[in-house]
């Protein structure tokens, strides 16, 4: 039973692994990166989370290796304070609490006592680079209040601040501006560039800096593509810098490798480029990384580079520039157009991912399983650029077919519009291209649903769309003697006045579809094709529709951009009932008849739960987000929950993930946040009894309910039956190794013996009851002819039944003894 | 990570008859040579043995033809009424045909006058052959009876009168020496034993049977009548296997081809169509001026015969194998650079670098990757391209405009290659498939060259012609529109009936919704 908390909405996996650059470990062995409240510690080699540190009450803004110890970490957070954890066995060691908000943090070898921070305290925009004193104390908990300013006026993000040459000096960009901070002599030095004075329109500000490891360099990176290099800069002024320009966008980060012999530089462009010996000449490429590279990190060992990119995503790569590993997130990097689905066959999540591709997304183990190419083309990540965009996918058939459409809009009349469909392919186990359809309307298309009846014979998709139609397509024989083929072609196309076809629905047995044109719904025969009876409410076009399920697939319901919930009778062709909510998200649950409607108001967005034939709702949760909702869908749980309030019966069988406008991914859960995050290797942990293997769901289930019958007559012994390990004879038999072991023959009377309970007396009775009741039966069935009197006496029988058992004489509880002796009921238990 | 994707090139369903194995197969014959007969042609066979004559029966005359001659090289015309069935023995020395007026003539190939008669049909003879053994003839006539005739002695051996009306076809067992079957317009096709003196096995075709005919192996039996082809199997004792359908007039002819592997079958209805034997799905078809009594195929289907009605022969062969002029080849590395230090096993410390396989990529691919992208577009309007594949040229027009890199690509041109973008346009703007995109480059290329326009008469005169083309485009647009607008018209009055029933189901709905609403 779980235990009846409030439910409440918690964030469901899928964080941002790209915040901050990556840290790696001394060996390179691991991996870290903030995630959200958490860090992740990743590695390298198997791309599998090792651990996840918690601890941080908000957002984490910087992690970095104990120089002094490095099997140690430092991380920041907003939360004011720095912890030091043992990564290696994810246990927090200290906690020091600074008392303000902790934007950046920066740890310098030379410094022992202190780490770098970045703060703002006065005004929200003005950051501040001080330096911490973190006291040598044997507590958990130590205040580190001892600040020291270094550097103002400097940007918030620790992409601008470089530490360099052994600690000596530190360097600071913000706009048109370079600062350098020399620790010894303190005193600034500040580079402004030539150019921005005289251009109005210059784009040269500054982006990113990094410090040589060795030698007195700076590089820096600007908004125009272009790095600089700069030196002597001891000296205000007899500095110079070099150029080195390749990347035609920003350069988003710089990092100079661990020996300083090349210079690593990252933008836009998606390719990482490495500078050698810091020459515009010698320079090699690692090209479609396939998004924006964020941040680019080095490992202290020297031989792998990390990237991360901006489609929330670690690349490893080897310092022969291969990529060796990737670590990928939820992809949030752009706006979801399909919605969020489950494939029937993995249970994953599948929504837009990478440009041009279709991702799933495991929900169990928040990480990504694969990437479906849709669009299948050569991006080209510039600034402006109109993209060929996947903005429809539908499952069918059980997950054997996948609709896909894209479309890629320049101007008014210029449309290119392709629907794909793909099949399933088991040996391959993936999805095969089978047909592509060029235009298949005229205008975008709104609405994408396939025929998912059990019964039906030809699978069937719904294509609605702007151009005022909607088409049938279905699957076709093309096989001809010389290869076996099927295909899809359009089977019917229909329309209403001309109206815009906005939504279409099959019913669940699929012998109706529903298909909105603006303001009026129309029903159609999925067998004929017939208009068989139309609604309309006049209350704003239709935005959602669907039909009811289960017992109440007599209902039709359909929410209009007025605000009004709407629910149709489809046997009285009759409005059931409507009510007032603006429905931004209107989702059924496959496993229920509930609906879940997400209604969006000025102050935040809330949840509805009902069932069609009401319009009481079952379940209400106010202020689900502060945000707007975008997508909403049920997912089936693998092993239902058994809540039994009323209120929370809707969440059984099936879980309710959202996505809001931030692309947030949210969910409802009883559980803490941090436990629904445990990765599955830890909950095994936790729960070391029950093997989770696939045999556990179908023995295990098996057991308990044998166990529960047992239950009933033997409670007494179930509970000493899981104690065998404490039998000696037992221990010794499995703790012994076998070559030195006795014959099998030898040690089975003893095993067996050891097993058996010593007899109570309680036991003792409840098996005389039995025997007891059998007679009884007996007598009964001698007796059929006097039914009738024997039913009236029958509540005097049981008395009389007791008053023997009391009566049992002790030769006859003897005997019975010798036959519980042998009893095998722990053989069932076994 | 993932390598470079190519350019996706747009294909185009190709209308019209599907390109299949079939089709290039059967389409592979020379223009048929006609050649005029005195009448309607009924029967053609072609000698088993080299050089593969063929004999044409028509009107009272047998012709013999060589395998390339125009010209008969042998007539037997020593008939007094309609000659039927000349048939080449297996040895293909002798013939033997039947006549109108009830003979049966054995023929040799180098004489004229025949070796043979066998008299005994009262009635015309339609159908003759040599059994197996090649000593006995078989024929079948009008008086609805068979005869098995001994060749030596010009003797009547067995008589059936199991048929009930006119014999008009049949053939004789290749394997076994007793055994021919007989079609018959009494609607069955009857195999005859001539150990038993009876019909062993008799199929009811439903149609008066104008063509029989045995396959290799005896197991099929292929019977043609009205309009059916019937398929039966003779080792399940007689039963149907499958029933074609697929001419409109009465299939007059069958023939297999010399592979087994495909079944021809004439019509009256001019076509002749052809089967797959393991399917029995029509793969091929074709069409003649006339309609078809007869049908032949040469040996190795190197020629097709087809006698028609109206006396014309015609005769297809196949084209000769293209020997296909291999160019001087490309000198390539020697083998052993292939093999130099495959055969290398890994010591201790050696790091193996794999190399991954590299993907061949189009020229143009090329261009593209390295975003060469005026190269690329030159490469695809190059007229080797443009010609024979527009729709890659057109795809990377497309892609460029994608790229964002269109109007670049095609700016700062000379005339020579302007001329050439302005051809490709011109030729392919006002296909409907390419139009999209054209139109876009089109006008991109006028946005550029505006401010250059007169300098060179060539290309103004390319600028005028797209002029023109549009224009022409416009009023023929226009004349659809008007056309449509007619035609919906015409629907809508058509349609009247079923609009009112729809409107019915709205108006039911209505009223109640408002009820509910109030």
């Amino acid at each position: 039973m779980v235990e009846e908390e409030n439910i409440r909405v918690v964030r469901c996996g899928g964080s941002e692994l790209n915040f901050r650059r990556a840290v790696f470990s001394a060996d390179s062995k691991y991996i870290f990166c903030v995630s959200g409240d958490f860090v992740k510690v990743y590695s390298t080699v198997t791309e599998e989370c090792v651990h996840i540190l918690h601890g941080h009450r908000n957002l984490v803004t910087g992690i970095q290796l104990n120089p002094n110890n490095h099997l140690q970490l430092y991380s920041c957070s907003l939360d004011g304070t720095i912890k030091l954890w043992d990564y290696i066995d994810g246990i927090l060691i200290k906690t020091f609490t600074v008392g303000c908000k902790l934007h950046a943090l920066f740890t310098v070898a030379q410094a022992e006592d202190s780490v770098f921070a970045i703060v703002n305290k006065e005004k929200p925009d003005i950051f501040q680079l001080v330096s911490v004193k973190l006291p040598k104390s044997s507590s958990q908990e130590v205040e580190a209040k001892e600040l020291s300013f270094v550097l103002d006026y400097i940007n918030q993000s620790p992409k601008c601040i470089a530490f360099g040459n052994e600690g000596v000096y530190v360097a600071a960009v913000r706009e048109f501006y370079l600062s350098v901070y020399f620790f010894k002599k303190k005193t600034t030095s500040r580079f402004t560039l030539s150019s921005s004075r005289n251009k109005k329109h210059a784009k040269n500000n500054f982006t990113c800096v990094a410090c040589h490891p060795t030698e007195d360099c700076i590089a820096s990176g600007h908004m125009d593509g272009k790095i600089r290099l700069w030196r002597n800069f001891y000296d205000d002024k007899k500095y110079t810098y070099t150029c080195l320009h390749w990347h035609h966008d920003m350069v988003m980060d710089l990092a100079f490798s661990v020996t300083g012999t090349s210079l690593l530089s990252g933008g836009r462009e998606s390719v990482l480029v490495e500078w050698r010996d810091a020459t515009e000449k010698n320079k090699e490429f690692l090209p479609r990384l396939g998004a924006t590279i964020e941040h680019i990190s080095v490992s202290p060992a020297g031989d792998l580079f990390c990237t991360s990119h901006s489609d929330n995503k670690i690349i490893i790569i080897h310092r022969n520039l291969e990529a060796s590993a990737v670590i990928q997130g939820l992809v949030k990097d752009r706006s979801i157009f399909t919605g969020l689905m489950i494939d029937p066959r993995t249970k994953a999540l599948v929504l837009n991912g990478k440009p041009g591709h279709l991702q799933f997304y495991s929900l169990q183990s928040d990480k990504q399983l694969y990437n479906l190419d849709i669009i299948q083309q050569e991006y080209i990540n510039d600034y402006g650029l109109i993209q060929i965009e996947l903005t429809k996918a539908a499952f069918g058939c059980f997950g054997n077919w996948l609709a896909t459409v894209e479309q890629r809009q320049e101007k008014e009349t210029e449309l290119e519009l392709q629907m794909k469909l793909w099949m399933y392919n088991k040996k391959t186990q993936g999805f095969i291209l089978n047909t592509k359809i060029n235009m298949p309307h005229e205008d975008c298309i709104t609405a994408l649903c396939f025929c998912n009846a059990e019964k039906s014979e030809q699978p069937t998709l719904v294509t609605a769309s702007k151009d005022g139609y909607f088409k049938v397509w279905i699957l076709t024989d093309d096989s001809d003697i010389y290869k076996k083929a099927v295909g899809w072609t359009c089977d019917f196309v229909g329309s209403y006045h001309k109206y815009q076809a906005t939504n279409c629905c099959f019913s669940e047995d699929g012998s109706l579809l529903a298909v909105s044109f603006e303001e009026i719904v129309t029903i159609w025969d999925s067998i004929t094709w017939e208009l068989k009876c139309t609604f309309c409410q006049r209350a704003g076009k239709i935005r959602h529709l669907c039909f009811g399920r289960l017992t109440c697939s007599k209902y039709l319901l359909g929410a209009t951009e007025n605000g009004i919930l709407c629910c149709w009778n489809l046997l009285s062709c009759a409005l059931e009932w409507n009510a007032k909510l603006n429905v931004r998200v209107m989702e059924p649950d496959p496993n229920s008849e509930n609906i879940a409607a997400i209604s969006q108001s000025s102050v935040g967005s809330d949840l509805f739960v009902f069932k069609p034939s009401e319009p009481r709702p079952l379940y209400i949760q106010k202020g689900i987000s502060r945000e707007e909702v975008q997508w909403g869908v049920f997912v089936p749980r693998d092993v239902p929950e058994s809540f039994t309030s009323e209120a929370y019966q809707w969440l059984n069988r099936s879980q309710f993930y959202f996505l809001t406008k931030s692309q947030s991914l949210l969910t409802f859960s009883t559980k803490s946040p941090e436990e629904k995050l445990t990765p599955t290797s830890k909950q095994l942990l936790a729960e070391e009894s029950l093997p989770t293997t696939p045999f556990y769901f179908i023995l295990g289930k098996h057991r308990q309910l044998q166990d529960e019958k047992l239950n009933e007559t033997l409670e007494n012994e179930l509970v000493q039956l899981p104690l065998t390990e404490n039998i000696p004879a037992v221990s010794e038999l499995l703790h012994t190794p076998a070559h030195v072991l006795p014959s099998a023959a030898f040690l089975c009377s003893m095993f067996v013996n050891s097993l058996l309970l010593s007899t109570e007396t309680k036991s003792a009775k409840e098996i005389p009851e039995d025997v007891d009741m059998e007679e009884e039966k007996e007598s009964e069935d001698s007796d059929e002819e006097n039914d009738f009197i024997e039913k009236v006496q029958d509540t005097n029988n049981t008395g009389l039944g007791e008053d023997i058992i009391h009566q049992l004489s002790k030769s006859e509880e003897k005997e019975l003894r010798k036959f519980r002796k042998i009893d095998y009921s722990w053989i069932a238990a076994l | 990570m993932a390598g470079y994707k190519p350019v996706a090139i747009q294909t185009y369903p190709i209308l019209g008859e599907k390109i299949t194995q079939d089709t290039l197969y059967w389409n592979n014959y020379k223009t048929p040579v006609q050649i005029k007969e005195f009448g309607a042609v009924s029967k053609v066979d072609f000698s088993p043995q080299p050089p593969y004559n063929y004999a044409v029966t028509a009107s009272s005359r047998i012709h013999i033809y060589g395998r390339y001659s125009q010209e008969p090289i042998k007539t037997f015309s020593r008939f007094k009424d309609t000659a039927y069935c000349a048939t080449f023995r297996q040895d293909g020395r002798l013939l033997v045909a039947g006549s109108e007026d009830g003979g049966v003539q054995l023929f040799d190939i180098s004489g004229r006058a025949p070796l043979r008669q066998f008299e005994g049909h009262t009635k015309a003879v339609h159908t003759v052959d040599f059994t197996a053994d090649k000593y006995h003839v078989v024929s079948g006539a009008d008086d609805y009876t068979v005869k098995l005739w001994d060749i030596p002695n010009a003797k009547e051996i067995l008589t059936f009168k199991e048929h009930s009306d006119y014999v008009r076809c049949g053939c004789a067992s290749k394997l076994n020496p007793d055994l021919f079957i007989t079609g018959s317009y009494d609607h069955t096709v009857k195999m005859f034993d001539a150990r038993t003196n009876t019909s062993v096995l008799s199929v009811e075709h439903g149609q008066p049977v104008e063509s029989v005919l045995l396959f290799p192996s005896g197991g099929l039996l292929v019977s043609a009548g009205g309009r059916y082809v019937k398929v039966w199997d003779m080792l399940k004792g007689g039963q149907l296997l499958v029933s074609l359908k697929n001419h409109h007039k009465t299939v007059t002819c069958l023939c297999l081809s010399s592979s087994g592997q495909r079944l021809l079958s004439g019509s009256l209805d001019r076509k002749v169509k052809v089967y797959s034997t393991t399917s029995y799905k029509v793969v091929h078809s074709f069409d003649y001026a006339a309609s078809i009594l007869s049908l032949a195929l040469a040996h190795e289907d190197e020629t097709i015969v087809v006698g028609m009605t109206n006396g014309i022969l015609s005769v297809k062969h196949r084209k000769s194998e293209a020997k296909k002029e291999s160019l001087p080849r490309r000198r390539r590395p020697a083998y052993r650079t292939f093999i130099k230090g495959k055969n290398y096993m890994k010591q201790r410390d050696d790091i193996l670098i794999n190399r991954p396989a590299k993907k061949h990529l189009e020229l143009y691919d090329r261009d593209l990757k390295h975003f060469r992208i005026s190269k690329a577009l030159d490469r695809v309007l190059d007229p080797t391209c443009t010609i024979k594949t527009p729709e890659i040229t057109v795809s990377i027009i497309k892609e460029l405009n994608r790229r964002g890199v269109l109007a670049n690509a095609l700016a700062g041109r000379d005339e020579k290659e302007i001329s050439h973008v302005l051809n490709f346009l011109i030729r392919h703007l006002s296909q409907p498939r390419f139009a999209p995109v054209l139109i876009n480059a089109a006008e991109i290329i006028i946005d550029i060259y505006l401010p250059v326009i007169g300098q060179s008469p060539v290309v103004d005169k390319k600028f005028l012609l797209l002029q023109g083309l549009v224009e022409k485009e416009i009023d023929y647009q226009r004349e659809l529109l008007e056309t449509l607008g007619m035609m919906d018209m015409l629907f809508a009055t058509m349609r009247r009936k079923e609009g009112t029933s729809v409107l019915e189901h709205t108006s039911d709905g209505f009223p109640e919704n408002k009820k509910i609403e109030s």
